[in-house]
């Protein structure tokens, strides 16, 4: 080892970390072979795919949001050429009997979306900022509308079909019931998931959190920015390919939905709301939007309002999402000092979950009025009945937001003192914050 | 074909000013405030859908003047409330945040008016036919519409520029410090700009409201039309952004018209391979290939000449 190595390189990880680090990936493995013993019923198995699909797309995702500070509107696109690929490449093989079996076709969506992101990402990643943001809003929308004029192999509005039990048979396995699916997608899962984690600690990963930081000096480094945010870019455009097939397979369709605006806002949703800092947000993330979509639709008839607000909040209150609020924590922790803001956040949580039971309430009873003014006025919203014709039920839906508003302003003044003084304490006790 | 240019270049201006009366609100928001504002285009479809519920009210002569204060007053609030505390984030948090919100009030819009067209209707004084050129009736409304954007285009023009008000928004866009040393309040000046462009895209939204369809996908249809033209004008240039507006408008507009094709161009002369796997390409007349023409220009245009039109610098 040289000079400079010994003294500017990190300590090897001594054999606790090591553990540590080993045990939480086996875990997962452990954890994703066992949850369709635990959860055996079809409607979660589903749902199991769909995350692990979405884990994949997110963390593709934030290798642009979080890692190399780009901003996209327009990551559908490679995700849903991923889809469609997949689709004819299941039609071909399947007609021509190649020997290609299932497992691997995931992979054809991925280099498709490589490609496309090779050949579109040089023109987009010029610049980084708002100018990309709209780039890759333009070329979405390029693509996507193109896909409703190309109808042969686009399908049009619906789409284009494949049966994924026709393939070359490995192992006897064919891939028809929805629990083989579920090991495919969770392998595969596992496999991106394990990649994306290598990919940021290389070199590469760490000259993009230097050109997320601070291009400029990466330049007077000698790395061209544009050339790092491009190869962050194919790296993102190949994973997400990969999560496209994966949803290709999972539903033996692939139509024009699959690029549009509502998939790339989708993506971005889950990104921010799990954390865009760390690397296990995304995650938390896809899990946290799949459930609420899959769960919130059978709440209410506007859970995409509530969607939009819970989006708004977090980047109002929360920029860092669920893990950097959870992060925040840590130091704490470690020195301590969290009971001392626990009983401010009991506190403050009660004004505001009444401020936002109201709101909800509101909210459901305008809807009841524009939406459907003809209906029985006993409404049932998030499983609780209600009347919304009744007086009563509108003082509450005014009093409680404002007054819960008022209160809680106060209160999460308290939580801020309570967390300066933790702090400040856990600072004496030497825990960095 | 005298007729198709004469009529195309009428509404391809008058699309083109509705663009700008839009693109120039978010033009001077961005210049100001260093973020493009997602949520432009529904302020564009609040102003259609307060003009529509107004004018049932009280008619649309009050709908033109309310619904733009009633949006403006929205969107000084958001900036107020909203954007202000997120300043501190960052751009790519303001970015999220108009995002987000643009989503929210297409909900809220939906939940409102319903996802269907509303019925909103040209008002009877101004439903006749202005002239006749070519035996085609072009219609008055639509003429009032071309005044409309003109009149608010010159007299932002002359505010701009000629007024004390302008030459403070101004320099606030260029120095706001020195502004706020010589006694302007610089957040008050931002709060009341975000409300003027706001105001401007419901201006928009009320006019062109009767003459397009009133429907709450209205937003997400124009939105990127929008970011193309400030884009492909140059970003935070307003001189770019009329030209973007108009180029962009005369492009559609006649590219809608034309029923031109590959395979109506080279006739007998079209290969085997074209109508088998090229079909698609080979078929396609220009008019279905309209929408996406806009995004072509955007492409091309980052290729050849990032700055875009009129623009100065890279950002």
């Amino acid at each position: 080892m040289s000079e400079i190595a010994k003294t500017v390189a990190p300590p090897l990880p001594t054999a606790a970390e090591k553990l540590r680090f080993y045990g939480i990936w086996a875990t997962s493995l452990l954890l994703l072979l066992l949850l369709p013993n635990i959860f055996s019923s079809g409607a979660a198995l589903t749902t199991f795919c769909l995350i692990g699909i979405s884990i994949i797309f997110s963390l593709s995702y934030n290798i642009l949001l979080g890692q190399t500070g780009m901003l996209s509107f327009g990551h559908a696109v490679y995700y849903g050429l991923g889809g469609f690929l997949v689709i004819h490449a299941i039609n071909i093989i399947g007609a021509n009997k190649l020997p290609i079996p299932l497992p691997v076709i995931p992979l054809i969506g991925g280099l498709t979306g490589l490609s496309f992101a090779a050949l579109l990402g040089w023109v987009s990643t010029k610049r980084s900022g708002t100018a990309f943001a709209m780039i890759s809003l333009g070329v979405a929308e390029l693509i996507a509308s193109s896909a409703l004029i190309l109808r042969t192999f686009f399908g049009g509005e619906a789409g284009i079909s494949a049966n994924r039990t026709r393939l070359f048979k490995l192992l006897d396995l064919s891939f028809g019931p929805q629990i083989q699916i579920y090991y495919l997608v969770a392998a595969w899962t596992l496999i991106a998931v394990l990649a994306m984690y290598a990919l940021t600690r290389t070199p590469l990963g760490r000259v993009c959190n230097a050109v997320r930081d601070n291009p400029e000096r990466v330049q007077f480094v000698g790395y061209n920015p544009h050339v790092v945010r491009y190869l962050a870019f194919c790296f993102s455009g190949f994973f997400a390919g990969i999560a496209g097939a994966l949803a290709a397979i999972n539903f033996e369709i692939a139509n024009s939905a699959y690029l549009g605006a509502q998939q790339s806002g989708t993506v971005l949703f889950a990104t921010y709301i799990g954390g865009i800092g760390f690397f296990v947000g995304p995650i938390l993330g896809a899990i946290f939007v799949t459930i609420l979509s899959l769960g919130l639709s059978d709440l209410t008839q506007v859970w995409q309002l509530y969607f939009g607000l819970i989006f708004i909040s977090v980047v109002l209150f929360a920029p860092g999402g669920i893990t950097g609020v959870l992060m925040m924590h840590r130091p704490l922790l470690k020195a301590g000092t969290l009971q001392k803001v626990l009983p401010s956040y009991l506190i403050a949580l009660v004004p505001t979950l009444a401020m936002i039971a109201g709101l909800v309430l509101a909210i459901e009873t305008i809807v009841h009025y524009t939406v459907n003014p003809g209906d029985d006025s006993h409404i049932k919203a998030f499983g609780i009945g209600f009347d919304a014709a009744s007086p009563f039920v509108w003082a509450i839906s005014v009093i409680l937001p404002i007054g819960g508003y008022l209160v809680a302003r106060k209160t999460w003044t308290w939580v801020a003192d309570a967390w300066g003084e933790a702090t400040s304490l856990a600072e004496n006790k030497g825990v960095a914050s | 074909m005298l007729e198709l240019i004469v009529i195309s270049t009428l509404n391809g201006i008058l699309f083109g000013m509705l663009l700008f009366l839009m693109a120039s609100g978010l033009t001077v928001i961005f210049s100001m405030l260093g973020v493009l504002n997602f949520a432009h285009a529904s302020f564009y479809m609040l102003g259609a859908f307060f003009g529509f519920q107004i004018s049932r009210w009280f008619g649309f002569w009050p709908a033109l003047l309310i619904a733009p204060l009633l949006a403006g007053a929205i969107g000084a609030a958001v900036e107020r409330f909203g954007l202000r505390p997120v300043h501190r984030n960052g751009h790519v948090a303001e970015l999220l945040f108009t995002f987000g919100l643009a989503f929210a009030i297409e909900e809220v819009v939906q939940i409102i008016w319903g996802k269907s067209p509303v019925d909103f209707r040209i008002p009877p004084s101004l439903d006749f036919p202005a002239f006749t050129i070519f035996s085609t009736n072009y219609p008055a409304y639509k003429m009032f519409m071309l005044v409309v954007s003109i009149a608010i285009f010159v007299t932002l023009l002359v505010a701009l520029k000629k007024t004390r008000i302008g030459l403070i928004v101004q320099a606030a866009l260029t120095h706001p410090h020195m502004v706020a040393h010589l006694g302007h309040n610089v957040g008050r000046i931002f709060m009341m700009v975000f409300g003027a462009g706001t105001a401007l895209a419901a201006i928009a939204g009320v006019i062109a409201g009767p003459a397009l369809v009133t429907q709450s996908n209205m937003a997400g249809l124009l939105g990127p039309i929008l970011f193309v033209v400030v884009v492909v004008g140059g970003l935070g240039s307003l001189p770019g952004a009329f030209a973007a507006s108009l180029l962009i408008g005369l492009v559609q507009t006649f590219a809608v018209s034309m029923n031109g094709s590959l395979a109506g161009a080279f006739g007998p002369l079209t290969p085997a391979y074209a109508s088998t796997w090229l079909a698609d390409i080979w078929g396609v007349t220009i008019a279905q290939i309209a929408p996406i023409i806009p995004y072509v220009l955007l492409v091309l245009i980052l290729i050849f000449r990032p700055m875009g039109l009129l623009g100065t610098r890279e950002t």
